[in-house]
């Protein structure tokens, strides 16, 4: 059976977490993930002054997945440091808090200020793409930068664990992962969404969005997902959650053959429902089930056998 | 979308004005080419490319024209009020959760420009024989709307204007107390500003009535995934934007708490809400 799993020493209630950015702008619906299954929850990307993100058009359904550039829109630090203590109190699973920033030095600030909130975990987004006009390139992108930014959150996070987001748009992905292992990252995220990519609509003859690209999400991105989860897994020690694409029980279960830990569900919450944290547990139980595994465990990385 | 088959796909179609009617000073009604049909209580996403895209009630369907009834309150509206005959604009949707066409003697309350859905919910609850009291509410005369429409399709028109300029001087909610005396309703159906629709939620409760509200609030992908127009645990855009009243009495938020797009909390004031 799927079951309770420890991941970077956290106790989660099973292996699927709410994945930062889908329906975490209050602690009422990050709560409904939680009574619904989520083996843990994570709250949006908070940054230090309010932000609106981008005008709509932000966020466009397509054929195989979705495309967005909400653009890290947060209520700042204040504001977010509230809704954590918050959801701390009231969410019935463990609370992840995911931080932004634009400096080193930022990401510090912010984590000495959540920490004190308590979350189980606190995650580092490195990788958002929708942001490079104001931030300019992800610091995932880059060994250095992204080492630079674990090393300020791990000294000011007074043992909190630390998941270090990583992005699937870099050509150094293993190296990116070597270095925030080497800065004292806990676990991995691989990893938010890939691009930026865009769509145009033909008859307005316009990009699709305002902010005329955007990360690419949902079914489309799997392979790219699953891929990255296992470069990461050949290169590091530290357990990695494996999101992109993730909508079914089997999706769950090749990500972790492929090297994950915990797996993070996003866009398969619109297209499922909040109930897609049971579903997906209930297809994997059947998987295991009828494939004769009884321990989750015994499936990380399995495919690398 | 090929692994999941519980929703339709919702591409953004640049949609062609077909006619442009006036219904008052600030409000018209465009009627589009939409090929797809919606029911009372839905809505679209509306975009104007490199302007805004934002959600609109939809205020009449019949699976070949689409209404839209827009009063020109803040930037985006002006614009979409302004459009004509021709010009296009971008639809995404229908989304949400259409009014469930409940009772048999029942009265629909609605406040300004929130009325947008009502009149085409009029028509449907006649058409389904029901006896219709459609209670139009505004703070002047000159805010009124679907008066005649709704008198045209058949229902009992009930006016009341802030200021006393047309029907009787106060609020709808007033009126719908005093109907509530006279007359065995067994539904009420509301959409206006929420500090109104809150108080027709707490009468109906206290009067044991079944209610539904169309609520609103800021939206940003309009399909239930981003959680930016959350209302409590619920999201306004999948949940609703209609909700029965066991719902809305579970609601916190309902009546006191908006959010802005960066997910600050705004508190409710008495006044319309700016698209």
């Amino acid at each position: 059976m799927v079951g309770s799993i420890a991941f970077a020493g956290v106790r989660l209630h099973n292996p699927l977490v709410l994945a930062s950015g889908i329906a975490g702008v209050t602690v009422a619906t990050l709560q409904r993930a939680a009574k619904n299954g989520a083996g843990a929850v994570t709250l949006k990307s908070i940054g230090l002054k309010p932000r609106t993100g981008h005008p709509n058009p932000t966020v466009i359904e397509w054929e195989a997945g979705v495309l967005n550039a909400v653009g890290l829109s947060t209520p700042g630090l204040e504001k977010g440091a509230e809704e954590l203590r918050d959801a701390v109190k009231r969410v019935k699973a463990p609370v992840i808090a995911s931080i932004f920033a634009d400096s080193a030095a930022n990401f510090g600030v912010i984590t000495e200020k959540l920490v004190a909130e308590k979350p189980a975990l606190l995650e580092a987004n490195l990788s958002c793409p929708n942001v490079m006009r104001e931030h300019g390139v992800p610091f995932a992108y880059e060994p250095e930068s992204a080492a630079e930014v674990i090393r300020e959150v791990k000294n000011k996070a007074g043992g909190i664990p630390i998941i270090a987001k990583l992005s699937p748009n870099t050509h150094k992905l293993k190296a990116v992962a070597r270095a925030v292992e080497e800065a004292g990252a806990d676990a991995i995220n691989m990893g938010n969404t890939l691009g930026p990519g865009m769509l145009i609509n033909l008859e307005a003859r316009k990009p699709v969005l305002s902010n005329k690209m955007g990360g690419v999400s949902g079914l489309a991105i799997r392979p790219i997902a699953v891929r990255c989860v296992w470069d990461v897994y050949e290169s590091v020690k530290i357990p990695i959650m494996g999101t992109g694409g993730v909508s079914t029980g089997r999706d769950a279960l090749e990500m972790m053959m492929a090297g994950a830990s915990a797996v993070g569900i996003g866009t398969a919450v619109y297209e499922r429902g909040f109930g897609v944290f049971r579903k997906v547990e209930r297809e994997m139980d059947a998987w295991m089930k009828e494939n004769k595994v009884s321990r989750i465990e015994d499936l990380v990385g399995a495919a690398h056998a | 979308m090929p692994n999941s088959n519980a929703h339709k796909l919702r591409l953004t179609s640049m949609t062609r004005v077909l006619s442009v009617e006036r219904e008052n000073a600030r409000t018209v009604t465009l009627t589009l080419d939409a090929a797809f049909s919606a029911q009372p209580g839905q809505f679209v996403m509306c975009w104007l490319p490199g302007v805004d895209e934002k959600p609109f009630s939809i205020s009449y369907s019949d699976g070949a024209a689409l209404g839209l009834t827009v009063a020109a309150i803040g930037p985006f509206s002006q614009k979409i009020a302004e459009l004509k005959p021709d010009n296009r604009i971008g639809l995404r949707g229908p989304f949400g959760k259409s009014f469930k066409l409940e009772g048999s003697n029942v009265a629909v309350v609605g406040g300004g420009c929130g009325s947008a859905p009502l009149a085409f919910l009029v028509e449907k609850l006649v058409a389904a024989k029901k006896k219709v009291h459609f209670i139009a509410g505004a703070r002047s005369q000159d805010d009124l709307l679907f008066v005649e429409r709704a008198k045209k399709a058949g229902a009992n028109v009930i006016v009341c204007t802030d200021d006393g300029s047309a029907g009787r001087k106060g609020f709808t909610t007033d009126a719908l107390a005093e109907l509530l005396e006279k007359e065995k309703i067994d539904a009420v159906y509301t959409c206006g500003p929420e500090l109104m629709m809150k108080k027709v939620a707490d009468l109906c409760a206290r009067k044991g009535v079944a209610c539904q509200a169309s609520l609103e609030r800021f939206m940003k992908c309009g399909f239930g995934l981003c959680g930016q127009c959350a209302i409590d645990e619920f999201l306004v855009c999948s949940d609703g934007p209609v909700f029965p009243l066991a719902k809305l009495q579970k609601m916190k938020e309902f009546g006191s708490v908006k959010r802005d797009a960066c997910g600050l909390e705004i508190s409710f004031k008495p006044s319309a809400p700016k698209n």
